[in-house]
């Protein structure tokens, strides 16, 4: 039997400070028995001969120096089986779905070491979402960690959604399992999401963990470590293809802020911890392929920018460790375009990898640089025109214009039921394409031109 | 690091942070903590605690655990077998650390640097008698294909040759003995945080090519330079510093990635064997040593793994070899200081940056250098470091700091990345300051007229600048006909010289002399279209000149002089026609002159 301890001096915060107590590890869970026999559980931050600092996961609401406090001796674990498959959890990995509880195979320690990177697999294959900017122009591939940064208000649960349900590997029939954890996000996010994921059937093939808006802050601390456990265990043990969607990434950061405002620490940027960057870059990089085993991680963090603002801590921090990201933008959302992907500010950077000759198209690379060159020019024009008018542009000009509006019209509008091929992506482009001089096409080589153009490929045109 | 000076006893574990008593080590010695024998480094001595950072995670550490102090500084050990090597950030190679524990990177497990078991062939160079002192050379074996390892006396030991044999040996075999009785043998430690002495530093007037237009042509780097590459996120950074490490013409490359993407490294670990390095048509791989301590690896190796990497290369720069020293990104590393002063609570400088910050930067960056070593080899380490300022904002701490040491600066443009402009190297807020001193070897071994062609593109681009501003109000087609030139030829320099495409096969690297034939045919484009304006063609007919398109993917070709040679034919066939049918009327204007 473990010893309980009734030696707590100082409750600041989510923090219970105790003295007196054993040689306790750092990182071991605690359980802690309020004067009125409810339990709590928490975490050690900070341990010496001294004194011992724990983080309380549902807030240290109702406790009192009377508690009892108990150490566990092991670190934060996840019970794991293939039962989790199709179930609703708690942000603390708890049965909410009314099933019955899980019986766990194996416990899996919910921080783990790094992968060794030699152990990594390149990440290729490239996975259709069906939604033509990401395809076309920042395409995913499987192991990437591919981020949403948004801002309130905007379309991100949908988009994630869609990729969710469309998402598929070329010449593959398997599905991709979905994990999902929600971190404080509102009730009706969540049903929102539930009742997609019910109409896909995509349920019966995931496990969600939700933390909800009004549920304890800090548990939010552990509940997209519980969700990545669940993902490696599915992937790595049970062979299967995961996409992992963390939402949302900013309140995550926001706990951490909390925490380290309660411990006193010297804050780096707008407040948030040093080890921020390290902090979450240890939930990232758990995507990936291993060399030798078959399943595989894919993740897409949604993170909301406070004020749209991509320099803000979060999203900066965040794209310097994940492979690229996807802006949605609020001006095309203006617009009434769905999905409002901003063109310029997104990126995908193992794109390269899964795209060309036997994955997609060889043309696909060329296509999409030349998209890109030609979009941006196209953007840049509108701001002449707002001073000069269009009918001053010339002639060459006007077209750049013309492809920017059609871009936006033909390729990046689209509807949340629209699964377009690859094939029918790149079509669009070609077509749009084929509005410009083709000596302008500087970014496609010669051989491509020949083979793909719509002005030299013979039978289609009339 | 097999005597113990020391047990004493963990007081406090705070994350990568462990408070010891009980022991009485130096400053920056390595210590080994708790049970499971965590390696760390004592940086901090309070009375009777010592503070240390652990390499290792922490969870489940206990106050009253073990720790053993082992009296020695953390070194690197040094001999035949770093090169191909992946090392994390306290040169424990990945490979091993994968047989011994798995895809995940468990605690508690230290293997040695180099492989003792494998037998190299060593062949002696130094007789006996001869009287040899710290870095002389006694030998060489034969490390991969190309390149020979000199084998050096360790530092601190001279005296005369009493004993040596060639032959087949492991690295913990004896090959010499001295008459002082010191033994020697074919590797040694030597602690990462010192730099290895040198007699002097030479004049930086040899360029490291790049293979890179805009870096070899515009803002070269000297070898023994030092550069920084500071960009916002996904501005290319990595594939710069990826383009370096394969393209450069250094004899060996030390890639660091400190506190980078998993999946990046595993890029290169699958690539560089398959690449073949431009000079030898050897895998890449033979040339290079990778040292790989992701995001998410302990943040105190991390901090290490920059001096890691920087000893390797001084070990080869004594050897006389050109060695340059990729770090990407030296802003991880300063993020790992900062965590490390945080949790040893000291006070901030700028934006919660350790005060020390800039000077830890700069003994980093002063450790780059063409030398003259003590063993008489000239060698030379060039220092790349990547910057990964927060919101891209150049004015950031760290970009700062590094700005005040680095002599070449490649600022990296979000602006040209969304337009798909790579590398994103923005030409008017970059700047080299070993030009003027590179000058020379560019005249010398590329051409004679070198640094005036530079002067004029980069003369074109600058008043392309200032044109854009009016371009902006009025458009271009109200600028005079010489404006107008003036602008597609800095729309040619932009597009068929300055962007460069890395995944292209041939575009990936272009040698000195046809980044100079590029910017010749560009010139003389300009020049011809001065003068055929001059005589009275019109500028619509020179906008349509055919060969001044066909020159935008001569590029790409593999045949590139042929074709540009194709394309300058084809220009001058225009331009001779279009004279040509502008004649009469300039005959009349020479008439005029010749009646004036």
């Amino acid at each position: 039997m473990r010893k309980e301890y009734r030696t707590i001096t100082e409750i600041a915060g989510p923090l219970v400070f105790l003295e007196k107590t054993e040689h306790v590890g750092y990182g071991e869970i605690v359980d802690i028995t309020l004067s009125d026999g409810s339990r709590k559980r928490g975490q050690v931050l900070d341990t010496s001969k001294d004194m011992v600092v724990v983080q309380v996961f549902e807030g240290t609401d109702g406790i009192d120096r009377n508690s009892t406090v108990k150490f566990l001796g092991e670190t934060v674990k996840l019970g794991v089986s293939p039962d989790i498959i199709g179930r609703i959890l708690s942000g603390a990995g708890q049965p909410l779905d009314g099933g019955p509880p899980i019986i766990p195979k194996e416990k899996k320690e919910i921080i783990v070491g790094a992968i060794n990177p030699y152990a990594r697999e390149k990440p290729k294959e490239f996975i259709q979402t069906g939604i033509s900017t990401i395809d076309g122009m920042f395409t995913l591939v499987r192991g990437q960690k591919l981020p949403i940064f948004s801002g309130s208000g905007l379309p991100h649960n949908d988009i994630a959604l869609q990729i969710a349900k469309n998402a598929k590997v070329l010449a593959e029939v398997e599905e991709f399992a979905v994990v999902f954890a929600a971190m404080g996000i509102t009730n009706e996010e969540a049903q929102h999401f539930m009742r997609e994921f019910e109409r896909t059937g995509a349920i019966k093939k995931s496990v969600v963990f939700l933390n909800l808006a009004n549920d304890p802050t800090i548990e939010r601390l552990i509940t997209p470590k519980m969700a990545l456990t669940a993902a490696e265990y599915l992937a790595f043990d049970l062979d299967m293809h995961v996409l992992i969607i963390l939402t949302d990434i900013t309140n995550y950061c926001e706990a951490l802020r909390q925490i380290g405002a309660a411990r006193e620490e010297v804050p780096g940027r707008r407040g948030y911890p040093g080890y921020m960057y390290t902090d979450l870059a240890t939930m990232y990089e758990r995507a990936g392929r291993i060399k030798g085993r078959k399943g595989t991680i894919t993740q897409i963090p949604i993170l909301s920018m406070p004020d749209d603002d991509i320099t803000h801590p979060i999203p900066d921090l965040s794209a310097y460790i994940t492979e690229g990201q996807i802006i949605v933008s609020r001006d095309l959302h203006r617009q009434g375009i769905y999905p409002p992907i901003d063109i310029s500010g997104s990126l995908s950077r193992l794109m390269d990898s899964g795209i060309g000759k036997g994955m997609t198209r060889e043309d696909h690379k060329a296509v999409s640089d030349q998209c890109y060159a030609v979009y941006a020019n196209g953007k840049d024009l509108r701001s002449l025109v707002s001073i000069i008018g269009k009918e001053a542009l010339s002639e060459a000009d006007r077209k750049y214009l013309d492809f920017a509006d059609g871009f936006e019209d033909k390729v990046v509008r689209q509807g949340y039921e629209d699964d377009r091929p690859i094939e029918e992506t790149l079509g669009i482009c070609w077509d749009l394409l084929s509005h410009i001089p083709e000596a302008s096409l500087t970014k496609i080589d010669n051989k491509i031109i020949n083979a793909y153009h719509p002005a030299h490929k013979k039978p289609s045109k009339l | 690091m097999s005597e113990e000076k020391g047990t004493g006893e963990i007081f406090r574990v705070a994350g990568p942070v462990v408070t010891v008593t009980g022991i009485e080590p130096r400053m920056f010695d390595v210590v080994f903590v708790g049970e499971e024998k965590l390696m760390g480094e004592v940086i901090q001595i309070i009375g009777e605690k010592s503070i240390i950072q652990v390499y290792e995670d922490t969870s489940g550490i206990r106050p009253g655990e073990p720790v053993t102090d082992t009296g020695e500084p953390l070194t690197a050990e040094l001999g035949p077998g770093l090169l191909t090597s992946i090392y994390d950030g306290i040169q424990r190679p990945l490979e091993v650390l994968q047989e011994k524990m798995g895809d995940i990177i468990e605690r508690g497990v230290n293997v040695p640097g180099l492989d003792h078991e494998k037998i190299w062939t060593f062949n002696p160079t130094a007789n006996v008698g001869d009287e040899v002192s710290p870095n002389s050379i006694i030998g060489w074996v034969q490390e991969s294909k190309n390149i020979k390892h000199y084998i050096m006396v360790p530092p601190g030991i001279s005296g005369t040759i009493t004993d040596i044999k060639g032959g087949d040996f492991n690295i913990d075999e004896i090959i010499a003995t001295l008459d002082g009785g010191d033994k020697l043998k074919m590797y040694h430690n030597w602690p990462v945080r010192n730099p290895r002495p040198i007699v002097e530093k030479l004049a930086p007037d040899i360029p490291l090519i790049t293979g890179q237009r805009v870096l070899d042509t515009f803002f070269p780097i000297a070898k023994g330079g030092t550069a920084a590459i500071p960009g916002g996120f996904g501005t290319g950074k990595t594939v710069t510093e990826h383009q370096l490490a394969k393209w450069s013409d250094a004899d060996m490359v030390v890639y660091v990635g400190c506190g980078e993407r998993g999946n990046e490294m595993a890029d290169v670990l699958k690539e560089f064997p398959e690449l073949e390095d431009p000079q030898t048509g050897a895998p890449l791989m033979d040339r290079t040593i990778l040292i790989a301590n992701t995001s998410n690896m302990p943040v105190a190796a991390r901090e290490a793994s920059v001096y890691t990497g920087i000893t390797m290369a001084e070990y080869y720069r004594d050897m006389g070899y050109d060695i340059a020293l990729m770090a990407d990104s030296t802003s991880r590393w300063a993020e790992a200081m900062r965590e490390i002063s945080s949790r040893l609570e000291e006070m901030p400088g700028e934006e919660g940056y350790p005060a020390y910050l800039s000077s830890k930067l700069s003994a980093f960056y002063e450790r780059a250098g063409r030398v003259s070593g003590l063993n008489g080899k000239e060698g030379s380490v060039s220092v790349i470091g990547a910057v990964s300022p927060q919101g891209g904002d150049f004015s950031e701490p760290v970009t700062q700091a590094t700005l005040r040491i680095v002599k070449v600066f490649w600022a990296l443009d979000t602006k040209l990345r969304e337009r798909r402009h790579f590398p994103a190297v923005n030409w008017l807020n970059s700047y080299s300051l070993y030009s003027q001193s590179l000058d020379p070897w560019f005249s010398e071994n590329v051409d004679k007229d070198w640094s005036s062609k530079v002067k004029w593109a980069m003369g074109v681009l600058q008043k392309e600048a200032e044109l854009q501003e009016i371009v902006q109000l009025v458009g271009a087609d109200a600028l005079p006909d010489d404006q107008r030139v003036l602008l597609e030829v800095a729309r040619m320099l932009r597009e068929y010289f300055l962007q460069q495409n890395a995944f292209h096969d041939v575009d990936t690297f272009c040698k000195p002399s046809r980044q100079e034939n590029l910017i010749d045919c560009i010139k003389k484009f300009n020049d011809d279209s001065m003068d055929l304006l001059s005589v009275g063609v019109p500028i619509t007919k020179i906008m349509s000149m055919k060969s001044k398109d066909d020159l935008a993917k001569v590029k790409y070709e593999p045949e590139f002089d042929a074709e540009l040679k194709k394309v300058m034919d084809c220009m001058m066939g225009e331009c001779t026609d279009m004279r040509g049918e502008a004649e009469p009327s300039s005959k009349v204007e020479k008439l005029k002159e010749v009646n004036q």
